[in-house]
């Protein structure tokens, strides 16, 4: 038994998160958060040069033919950096022609998206907290007609992966005729949000494959689960630190054991899940009897814990944690993306008690 | 990653089920011995295999084998499967046998060594005292060398089992006037079985007797039954509670309990149906899995990082607090799916026809957890300093 990153693995993860800190530290992560439109995409483009859009495409397409696993460490590391940059639709558009495209379209498109030739994004919920295939409504036919909501950089991407009524996919051209694209006012600003309306829109749909749908979802939740173990671990690094800094009474704050408590329970609560989401990726692709019911765990356990920890650390930063240019805002608010996004975590608990055969 | 055993591990596990199908539980005539004498023999003949103490010398009763913690983990699942006598309990073979390895003199680990292996020589551990409890540096309880003897007087007090028990390790003030604090104890063992020692058990809040006082009037022990040298008993201890932390921290007994927390309510009713259909009851075990599964995968990435020499960093701390915190949460959900039987008091001794009041010896030994071995607040204070890197107080 080895539960354990390879060497590989770990270079990988200290290159993007050192990358991000020289592309994307705080002030820059301000600056673009601020724009009128929170995108930057030399950013992305870095990340594509380092081999993230590649990671997970067959090497028969230009692509380096990694595991859910490799996704999910680059996942923990944008979360744990806020990164701006559309990684979760790219991921997901990509495993769906993997496992669901033609021939033709995999040819014409996993090259493209292995080399970021293309921004690519998924469009699932229909309103009502519709996230799960079985909620999807929009009729599968060749010509697309409805609605669909937070379709994450939505107003960036040009290639869209639509959800079908019964679990079906097809993909659409972003500039189809027919397809209005408007960006919502979402809270988080590193993934921003556009609802769309489709009328009577070209699509190209996935022939598709046995459980695709389920993979395609699964494969989310596991990324969510992965970003928000990143990012709750950044805010409470970011809480102890400020705790050593900050004097108050003549002393650093953080030698008071009210707050050390504090911060020791939050740091409780984040530090021993990161074998939720390790396990959940590592199911993805190897225990297929698991893989579900630990996807839906990791998503439920580690996007609650995302948010109420990010809650807690602007408490710990007193007064400048409420303010605008402290990092935790950022971090509260793409919790609230990860906690909503896929469904919230009673969902995934209620999912996760029926499949643990209770 | 590869949650699978290599196959040099299948094939251990294989040697170990062959052992374990021939010798547990006993056969024929030995089948009629008296359970523990069973025990006895099976465990010996575990030790002959080098499947039990496994970290101790052959000539001490142990079965000296080269550390392995994935040999380890394979022995318990596979003893626990078909629940086969595992290591004996208890504060003699955790804490003393691993510190007298450590830190005993030859003749001390020849001595009390293998009669602690085989139960014949039961501890009791003698550390807090009614005025030194998180703060252990403040050991009052005085030990004099006088005629070749230590003369000992003073009080210790949530010593478990210590009415049973034939020996103490004892933590003594020796040094009265060495500073800082800790550099006057020592580490010295003293038989329990003498005119100046007396032994009371306190009555504990489930209505058991666990713990003692023990007060030393005069007692007396050889000069040569201390563990290290006079001043050194603060670092020969420390030895000792890291391991007793460790094995309280497990996170095996974490999924037990969960499993048999998840049987309790298959087997109770809310509103006449069982009571894991109930949907508020399905989401709180969901959530409570949450918490049990990510300290099973922490408890698998440590292991794996302790056989690769990394270091697991801040989560090692923590484990403690981490199973204190699901032994809460378990007996929340308990108390709501046993209904009325909150009302009733815990059975003293367990029984197979005990009914589900047995849950009330969770519910409130869950507190004693959180307490034992280093309250909650202490490890707080532990992973803020050590952990965290945040100042000391």
């Amino acid at each position: 038994m080895n539960f354990l990153l390879s060497q590989e693995q770990v270079e990988i993860q200290r290159a993007i998160a050192g990358f991000l800190s020289k592309s994307c530290p705080s002030t820059t992560l301000h600056e673009i958060y601020d724009r009128e439109e929170p995108y930057e995409p030399s950013i992305w483009q870095g990340l594509i040069e380092l081999g993230v859009g590649a990671l997970i495409v067959p090497e028969a397409f230009g692509g380096l033919g990694m595991e859910m696993i490799d996704l999910a460490l680059i996942s923990e590391v944008l979360g744990a950096n806020a990164a701006p940059v559309p990684l979760l639709g790219h991921a997901l558009v990509t495993l769906a022609i993997m496992h669901g495209g033609s021939d033709d379209q995999k040819a014409n498109w996993l090259p493209k998206l292995a080399a970021g030739e293309v921004v690519a994004t998924v469009a699932f919920d229909e309103g009502g907290q519709t996230w799960l295939p079985e909620q999807w409504r929009l009729s599968s036919s060749t010509r697309l007609s409805g609605r669909k909501r937070f379709v994450p950089h939505g107003m960036q991407a040009n290639l869209i992966l639509v959800g079908l009524s019964g679990g079906g996919f097809a993909l659409v051209d972003a500039s189809a005729e027919g397809l209005s694209r408007c960006a919502q006012d979402g809270i988080d600003r590193t993934r921003p949000v556009a609802e769309f309306v489709f009328d009577q829109v070209v699509a190209d749909p996935l022939p598709g494959a046995e459980g695709l749908a389920e993979k395609v979802r699964d494969a989310a939740l596991v990324l969510l689960a992965a970003d928000s173990f990143g990012g709750a671990s950044r805010a409470v690094e970011s809480a102890v630190s400020y705790a050593t800094i900050r004097e108050q009474f003549g002393q650093p704050i953080g030698r008071f054991q009210g707050l050390k408590h504090q911060l020791v329970n939050t740091a409780v609560e984040v530090e021993p899940s990161r074998g939720l989401y390790w396990f959940a990726a590592h199911a993805f692709d190897h225990i297929a009897g698991k893989a579900e019911h630990a996807a839906a765990l990791a998503k439920a356990h580690l996007c609650d814990r995302y948010l109420q920890t990010a809650r807690d650390t602007v408490e710990a930063h007193g007064g400048i944690g409420y303010t605008w240019e402290c990092d935790v805002q950022i971090y509260v608010k793409r919790a609230m993306f990860n906690f909503a996004f896929m469904g919230q975590p009673a969902v995934h608990f209620d999912r996760a008690a029926d499949l643990a055969g209770w | 990653m590869d949650l699978k055993y290599s196959a040099e591990y299948e094939a251990f596990r294989e040697e170990v089920k062959a052992f374990l199908e021939n010798n547990w539980p006993l056969k024929g005539e030995e089948a009629k011995l008296r359970r523990h004498q069973q025990q006895a023999l099976f465990r010996q003949r575990a030790v002959e295999v080098g499947y039990l103490y496994r970290s101790v010398p052959r000539q001490f009763g142990g079965s000296e084998q080269p550390a392995d913690v994935l040999k380890g983990q394979i022995i318990r699942e596979e003893f626990g499967r078909v629940r086969a006598p595992v290591e004996l309990p208890g504060v003699g073979t955790a804490m003393l046998v691993p510190t007298l390895l450590q830190c005993g003199s030859d003749w001390q680990k020849e001595y009390f060594i293998p009669k602690t292996l085989s139960g014949e020589y039961l501890w009791a551990q003698g550390y807090s005292e009614p005025n030194a409890g998180s703060d252990l540096a403040s050991v009052k309880t005085r030990a004099e060398l006088k005629d070749g003897k230590w003369l000992i007087n003073g009080q210790k007090i949530w010593s478990t089992l210590a009415q049973y028990a034939r020996f103490m390790f004892v933590m003594v003030r020796s040094e009265p006037n060495a500073e800082p604090r800790h550099a006057g104890l020592s580490y010295i063992l003293v038989d329990l079985k003498q005119p100046g020692v007396t032994i009371r058990p306190l009555k504990q809040i489930t209505g058991g007797e666990e713990f003692c006082e023990v007060f030393f009037d005069n007692a007396e022990t050889p000069e040569d039954w201390i563990v290290g040298k006079p001043g050194e008993g603060w670092a020969v201890s420390k030895a000792t509670l890291s391991h007793e932390r460790s094995a309280l921290g497990g996170a095996s007994g974490s999924v037990s309990l969960f499993e048999k927390l998840v049987a309790l309510a298959k087997s109770v009713e809310i509103n006449g149906e069982p009571a894991i259909v109930d949907p508020t009851i399905r989401r709180r075990l969901a959530v409570l899995d949450g918490y049990v599964s990510s300290h099973l995968y922490s408890s698998y990435r440590q292991l794996s990082m302790s056989v690769n020499q990394q270091d697991p960093g801040l989560v090692t701390s923590m484990n403690k607090l981490i199973s204190t915190n699901i032994g809460h949460d378990v007996a929340r959900l308990a108390r709501d799916l046993i209904g009325d039987d909150l009302m009733l008091s815990p059975p003293q001794d367990r029984k197979k026809e005990d009914g589900n009041e047995k849950w009330i010896n969770q519910f409130i030994g869950s507190l004693g957890i959180a307490i034992a071995g280093g309250t909650s607040n202490i490890q707080r204070n532990v992973i803020a300093e050590r952990g965290l890197g945040l100042p000391r107080e």
